[in-house]
């Protein structure tokens, strides 16, 4: 799960982690009145999950409160569009409005988890304020990482190693210490997935700021966050996704035209993989979970079908446990209580596949059936066209 | 042989009482496995269809000499669950739940290191060896006695692939789900070892998905240690950058972990790799035909 940047800073002061004055603003008259309360110049920055805001014009600087009204007015209802946001943009419903720094240096500093090392791992860079994904692949010498066992957590030591590594010597070195060690503590007591600060920055008159925060957190980990699941911004979501999150099942939706219902992650994955072999462009990747009973698929069926670029659907179920034959009967009271509109190809296999292909062929509505997931998608593609 | 269950597995059920843990527990013992324990704390000294109860996993195991645990405990309590029951030296845990915080495991790992358990899992289906144990809610009817191993981050794709190998009487030594999660007990390395050293297991299938490195550690394993052929299947060319796709681990970060990464490092290793995944069986079935 993202939050926005105003909601991770909220977080970093709890813990300790410096951050700029500042106040979310969501009228243009909020604004200027944050302002003033700040006084001197400020940033306005733009609220929304995706990166990239500098670029698109989504961070903008003010000298005093009449010019935050007006380039508020500005911002907000405009629809920026990043490298992030893909050429549809994303709506600016809320501002952060900070004071502005003097910025003498900018640097790195995030937690992950390693999935290799399993266990997390704190990364910083001198090279602060830009794609660390960049410095990664181009420069990754320059990435200075620090281990975290569970056993022992954050120790001193550790936030030195970086402060030195960083050239936060002198005055520096104990707070960026003790920065880091709120940085981790926010990272494992919040459960989160990662935990940035880009750029950490050194002001001219000697302090550290995280001038932007991020953090992302383990979806896993929500049942025992509700604070954090009261942050969720649906609005910053695809509203199929949200709807497919209230009934449980993971939806994703992608450009194609050819929605898919699967039961299985791996196995939805793959069937959007073999609908590309066969020439056609997946909707969606949804999995329906186990047991597939009527309620899901209507649910799942519902969702695919409001998707309006999808022009056929492919219905690929493995019943296991569950047989195929209360897979076709829960498929057809789907069916039953929605209008559906594009052609559907329906491939069952597993358990009692033939008594859940002859109920579905006996049924009287205008199924497609295949027996073999290649067969399937080839039908579905061509169903597409 | 096989590997890890066989006709000499005896079964404790944790959280035998539970939804899912009664309706599997029924499954497994409909297939034949000998399901002798279950464990509840607080229904110790009940039973479950003929199945003792107990509080703890020390007991259980002291009682009925249960070699392996399975749960089905949810999300929330199932770290400690895995932990009770490597404390009580129970040889293999296998963990069904799905949902673990990424930092719980990250605990329960650090807490099995020098001890005697294997974990597997969790998110994952289990372990069946056909005809001798079933540990796990695969269907067993699929499935088919022979020589293939299976070892897989999956669980209906991997019945999808079984049952593709079934109708070809290509038979299977032991199908395991190592599961979906980004940290999990047991990776294909440590799998495809057992594998390699199983006289029974003539070839192992290795389906993997987007996410982590664990499909390129395998490549250079079973470059370096196999004799053995192997034919991969990785799922989610198509998967977007940065979603999760359903499994916890099944997420593209920061460019890396795709599907095109891990396929390249598997076919440098000189692996069969195959596109589509309805054609595995039969690329098994020529390989086989070749040795």
């Amino acid at each position: 799960m993202k939050v926005h940047e105003y909601q991770a800073k909220e977080i970093f002061r709890q813990f300790g982690v410096p951050v700029p004055r500042g106040g979310l603003a969501e009228t243009p008259q909020d604004a200027a009145r944050v302002a003033a309360e700040i006084g001197g110049p400020v940033a306005v920055k733009a609220q929304v999950h995706a990166g990239g805001r500098g670029k698109a014009g989504g961070i903008r600087l003010a000298k005093d409160s009449q010019e935050v009204e007006r380039i508020a007015s500005e911002m907000l209802g405009m629809k920026l569009v990043t490298h992030q946001t893909g050429p549809q943009g994303v709506v600016v419903r809320k501002l952060l409005v900070e004071e502005a720094s003097k910025i003498e240096r900018e640097l790195y500093v995030g937690v992950v988890i390693d999935r290799a090392a399993e266990m997390p791992v704190m990364m910083a860079s001198q090279a602060g304020g830009m794609d660390i994904e960049e410095v990664a692949a181009s420069t990754p010498e320059k990435i200075l990482k620090v281990y975290v066992d569970p056993a022992a957590g954050f120790q001193p030591f550790m936030g030195r190693r970086l402060a030195y590594g960083l050239g936060l010597d002198g005055a520096l070195t104990r707070p960026a210490g003790e920065l880091m060690a709120s940085l981790y503590r926010t990272f494992l007591e919040k459960d989160c997935s990662l935990a940035e600060v880009n750029p950490l920055v050194v002001t001219a008159d000697g302090r550290l700021l995280a001038l932007d925060a991020k953090l992302n957190f383990d979806d896993n980990a929500l049942y025992r966050h509700p604070e954090i699941v009261e942050m969720r911004d649906t609005a910053e979501e695809a509203p199929l996704e949200v709807e497919a999150s209230r009934h449980s099942i993971a939806y994703i939706k992608l450009d194609g035209n050819i929605g898919c219902m699967v039961n299985g992650a791996g196995l939805a994955m793959s069937t959007m993989d073999v609908i590309k072999l066969a020439g056609g462009e997946p909707a969606n990747f949804l999995d329906v979970g186990g047991g597939a009973s009527s309620t899901q698929v209507s649910n799942a069926l519902r969702i695919l079908m409001a998707d309006t670029q999808v022009k056929a659907v492919l219905i690929n179920i493995f019943g296991g446990i569950t047989r195929c034959d209360v897979v076709a009967q829960g498929i057809l009271e789907a069916a039953k209580g929605l209008q559906i509109e594009v052609p559907v190809v329906i491939r069952l296999a597993g358990t009692r596949v033939k008594e859940g292909m002859d109920i579905l062929a006996s049924s009287g509505l205008p199924f497609t059936l295949a027996t073999d997931l290649a067969d399937g998608a080839r039908k579905a593609v061509a169903a597409a066209q | 042989m096989s590997i890890l269950v066989n006709e000499n597995t005896r079964v404790v059920v944790q959280g035998i009482t539970g939804r899912e843990g009664s309706f599997h527990a029924r499954q497994m013992i409909e297939y034949g496995t000998k399901v002798v324990a279950g464990m509840t704390p607080g229904k110790g000294g009940t039973s479950f269809e003929g199945v003792p109860i107990f509080n703890t996993m020390e007991q259980a195991i002291k009682e009925t000499g249960a070699n392996v645990a399975i749960i089905f405990i949810p999300a929330a309590v199932a770290p400690d669950a895995v932990m009770e029951a490597a404390d009580a030296g129970t040889p293999l845990v296998i963990c069904i739940t799905e949902g673990i915080p990424i930092l719980d495991m990250v605990r329960v790992r650090r807490y099995l290191s020098g001890r005697s358990t294997r974990l597997i899992g969790p998110n994952c289906p289990g372990i069946i060896s056909p005809g001798k144990s079933k540990v796990g809610i695969m269907p067993g009817p699929i499935h088919l006695p022979g020589k293939i191993g299976v070892v897989s981050r999956s669980g209906t794709l991997t019945y999808e692939i079984v049952d593709q190998l079934t109708s070809r009487g290509i038979g299977q030594s032991s199908c395991v789900g190592i599961g979906g999660d980004p940290i999990i007990g047991s990776s294909f390395v440590d799998i495809l070892g057992l594998f390699e050293a199983d006289p029974e297991t003539e070839a192992v299938i290795m389906v993997g998905e987007i996410g982590g490195t664990a499909e390129e550690e395998a490549a250079e394993f079973i470059h370096r240690n196999m004799s053995k052929p192997v034919v991969a299947f990785v799922a989610g060319r198509t998967a977007p950058p940065g979603r999760r796709m359903g499994h916890a681990g099944a997420i593209i970060s920061g460019g890396h972990g795709t599907a095109a990464e891990k396929i390249a490092a598997l076919e440098s290793c000189g692996i069969t790799v195959v596109p589509n995944p309805a054609e595995i069986g039969a690329t098994m079935e020529r390989v086989l035909a070749k040795r």
